[in-house]
């Protein structure tokens, strides 16, 4: 009754090319939006509960959101090309790396242009192991993007210049500063990495509605009929490689620059790339909320499991806990891929798809 | 037609919000959060060290009534060894309690290096008695950093001293092949600049071996190992690594006695799975070993006999169970010399550091509590936060640890400026000013 296409008509082709069409979705995004970008920090100066000091900024809203960004990346390559990759982790490392090298040797530059310089390098690495796609597809190729994944693992731990020497291997990422402003406060790390997440999805959500994207769209339903009317699968492919390490990179530096602060290699080993695949699949193949929704059940699930026994005060001890929520952990996995294969982003679908019909049932 | 279903579902929401949601209402009392692993590939290790800590905190509580009164309320938070989830519980656990936590032990190097970064900013110092960032022992720039009893620096130089005793002096070393093996991390590499400096100080040959994380696969490392036939092998492992090591030696039949496991190699959880291959196999001491003092008897007659505790009598005179149980008492002792400065209440971590840096045991006063025999007497200050330098050899008979060596002394006439540099180079790196030790009280 409320939530319809009908009743909308475009008198601009602007209108019609739109990414949300209905009143309803531009009000809702851009409440959304409102909230995230005002509501929550001006929660958190009035010391409402959950928004009052540091625990929700820290452990909860910018990791979710630096995971979100990554498993978009990811899903660019495995949702929308259909290209399966185990190596995101790696390629978050290679941005991650790439960051603290530029800040080490190149200490003038903009914060910023750090991150996309991260994330160039990242694509030139993405690029480079992109090309075994080229000639070999699915399992194959998932063996392929893991070899990355170890190659990069001994890489970081070996190499000595990509940890500028450091006798431990650990490295520390400098103080944030964006043309003056000094994000040090948990509040302000989590605007920065909500306005790149926000940046990124709209971006990502045009280019999967473009040239690009289709081509991407055609060369995972079928490619060698995508071949045959002319898509070039060589550019396609390797593309989406490095776009997605690209956006992958900007995370990895986000992650190891705003969340962790000081990293070892083992933050971007294979049980990164396995929980980004894990965000990618709950979530929904081909899909750009599905990255945040799936973010959202990967993060928030332990924390969830841990704390409410803890909140309802039956005294579980604390590896319990922890076990506990590996089985939950799995049996949610297990439930979610029975009843909805697509993800998340389906259920989500569904809803509004049910929301358009209401009051009728079909 | 009301739908039984959606009945049944509202009561058992409205039974579920009915239970009495008992407020954990703030308990007066000093919190000091836990950050343990009893999960993961190092379990069978921080198992029983996690047990170490938290009955001493249970012992204090029964047998005291809290340190000077005020009760320990302590909470364990699950990390599983990985950094990410020891940041969440460090962020989760450190506004606790009336006043914050105390301290924070990590129990591991890789948590140590991320909250070290956090610590000075939320003000609660970081207790990394063995382990930990080595340069964290210069106070002046590590205000926050505790390394207390022991760091991976002392273990190095007297690893090295020990095997120059075993040949008959530090100039017989010349020309000798020692190899480290190390597991392929932070804490594993740690020993390097030092042993590289004793390479070239002594001219002995230096071969590092890393073992890839968890360390399970070990074989083209020993076959190395074998075609160098080297005099001594010291190892610098953590978790399944050890007992794997061992039982690749005996493979390829490289004489356990010629072994040398750092003071995180050398607990039961290394040498038992390995069985009869471990008999022989040497390791260092933080100090303390296995075996009971008599604060084990206080924990079976306070803790144990009125069934609290984790552990049991059996185990608590293991070597990990004792180094936890050093741990915390050097935590509380920090407290209690904290209290005599700013009053018998809960403290804030800025009042615990300050407790901690001023602490002081000497022979008499670690009898008092319990301790005689298990580690040597202490002093912190605000330019050596590790307190005292000393270590001993332990040796695995098959079926306990025997001290087979006298106490060592790091030497610090060469460890202090490889210190000073390792610590000044981190102060310019953060923008850190050094304190100036000699101006504080």
């Amino acid at each position: 009754m409320f939530y319809r296409e009908a009743g909308h008509f475009h008198d601009k082709y602007r209108d019609e090319m739109a990414i949300f069409q209905i009143r309803e979705d531009r009000i809702g995004i851009r409440l959304l939006l409102i909230a995230a970008f005002v509501a929550v920090p001006l929660l958190h100066a009035a010391g409402v509960p959950p928004f009052a000091g540091d625990y929700l900024f820290n452990a909860v809203l910018t990791p979710l959101l630096i995971l979100a960004t990554a498993a978009i990346g990811l899903n660019l390559l495995v949702g929308y090309c259909g290209q399966i990759s185990l190596g995101a982790g790696a390629f978050m490392g290679v941005g991650a790396y790439a960051a603290y090298n530029v800040s080490v040797h190149l200490p003038g530059l903009p914060l910023l242009a750090t991150f996309l310089l991260a994330g160039a390098a990242s694509a030139a690495v993405g690029l480079v192991f992109g090309i075994p796609s080229l000639r070999i597809k699915g399992l194959y190729l998932a063996v392929a993007t893991l070899a990355a994944q170890f190659f990069l693992d001994w890489a970081f731990l070996r190499v000595g210049w990509i940890t500028n020497y450091s006798t431990s291997g650990s490295v520390t990422a400098p103080p944030l500063v964006i043309a003056g402003w000094h994000v040090d406060s948990p509040v302000e790390r989590y605007l920065l990495v909500l306005a790149i997440a926000v940046l990124v999805a709209l971006g990502a959500a045009n280019l999967v509605r473009g040239n690009l994207g289709r081509q991407w769209m055609a060369i995972r339903d079928m490619d060698i009929a995508a071949e045959i009317i002319g898509i070039r699968p060589m550019q396609s492919k390797l593309t989406a490689f490095a776009i997605s390490s690209f956006i992958l990179g900007l995370a990895g530096a986000l992650w190891a620059f705003v969340n962790l602060r000081s990293w070892e290699p083992y933050a971007f080993s294979i049980d990164r790339s396995f929980q980004l695949l894990f965000i990618v699949i709950i979530g929904g193949l081909g899909s750009i909320i599905g990255c945040f929704l799936g973010a959202a059940f990967i993060w928030l699930l332990p924390l969830a499991v841990e704390g409410i026994p803890r909140w309802l005060s039956i005294p579980i001890p604390a590896d319990a806990a922890a076990n506990l929520t590996l089985g939950v952990f799995g049996a949610l996995i297990l439930v979610t891929l029975i009843f909805e294969p697509h993800g998340l982003a389906r259920i989500w679908a569904i809803m509004k798809h049910k929301l358009r019909r209401w009051p009728f049932p079909y | 037609m009301k739908n039984p279903t959606a009945k049944l579902s509202m009561l058992l929401a409205a039974a579920l919000l009915a239970l009495p949601v008992a407020a954990r209402g703030e308990e007066n009392g000093q919190f000091i959060p836990v950050l343990s692993y009893r999960t993961g590939p190092f379990a069978p290790n921080g198992i029983p060290w996690a047990n170490g800590i938290v009955d001493y905190f249970e012992l204090i509580n029964q047998r005291d009534g809290g340190i000077n009164g005020v009760k320990i309320i302590y909470e364990e938070c699950e990390t599983g060894y990985a950094t990410d989830r020891g940041v969440e519980c460090y962020e989760r656990l450190k506004n606790k309690g009336p006043t914050g936590a105390a301290f924070v032990n990590p129990l591991s190097t890789g948590i140590t290096f991320a909250l070290t970064e956090k610590a000075p900013v939320d003000k609660i110092p970081l207790i990394t008695a063995g382990f930990g960032r080595s340069e964290s022992k210069d106070g002046s720039v590590f205000t926050w950093n505790f390394p207390l009893i022991g760091t991976y620096w002392t273990a190095a130089d007297v690893a090295v001293q020990y095997i120059a005793k075993e040949f008959g002096g530090a100039d017989k070393l010349k020309g000798r092949k020692i190899v480290l093996l190390y597991h392929d991390s932070p804490f594993g590499k740690e020993p390097i600049p030092v042993l590289e400096a004793l390479a070239k100080k002594y001219d002995f040959q230096l071969t590092l071996i890393p073992v890839a994380n968890p360390g399970v696969e070990q074989k083209s490392q020993w076959l190395q190992i074998r075609q160098l036939r080297p005099d001594y092998v010291v190892m610098w492992g953590w978790g399944v690594m050890n007992p794997t090591a061992i039982q690749e030696a005996a493979n390829v039949n490289f004489p356990r006695e010629k072994m040398l496991g750092f003071w995180f190699a050398g607990a039961e959880p290394d040498v038992v799975p390995a069985g009869a291959q471990a008999v022989g196999y040497k390791a260092l001491m933080l100090q303390h070993g296995a075996g009971r003092a008599r604060v084990h008897d206080d924990l079976d007659k306070y803790v144990y006999d009125k069934g609290l505790g984790k552990s049991n009598p059996t185990d608590s005179s293991g070597v990990l169970f004792n180094r936890g149980m050093v741990g915390a008492m050097l935590g509380v002792e920090g407290i209690r010399t904290a209290m005599a400065k700013f009053g018998n209440k809960p403290l804030t971590g800025e009042q615990v550091r300050w407790g901690i840096e001023h602490l002081a045991l000497d022979e008499n006063r670690l009898k008092e509590l319990g301790f005689e025999g298990m580690i040597s007497p202490i002093k912190i200050s605000c330019s050596d936060h590790e307190g005292t330098h000393t270590s001993r050899i332990q040796q695995w008979d098959g079926k306990q640890w025997k001290v087979i060596s006298d106490w060592y002394t790091a030497d610090e006439t060469m460890l202090a400026p490889m210190l000073k540099d390792a610590a000044g180079r981190y102060a310019k790196e953060k923008g850190i000013t050094p304190r100036d030790c000699s101006k504080e009280s």
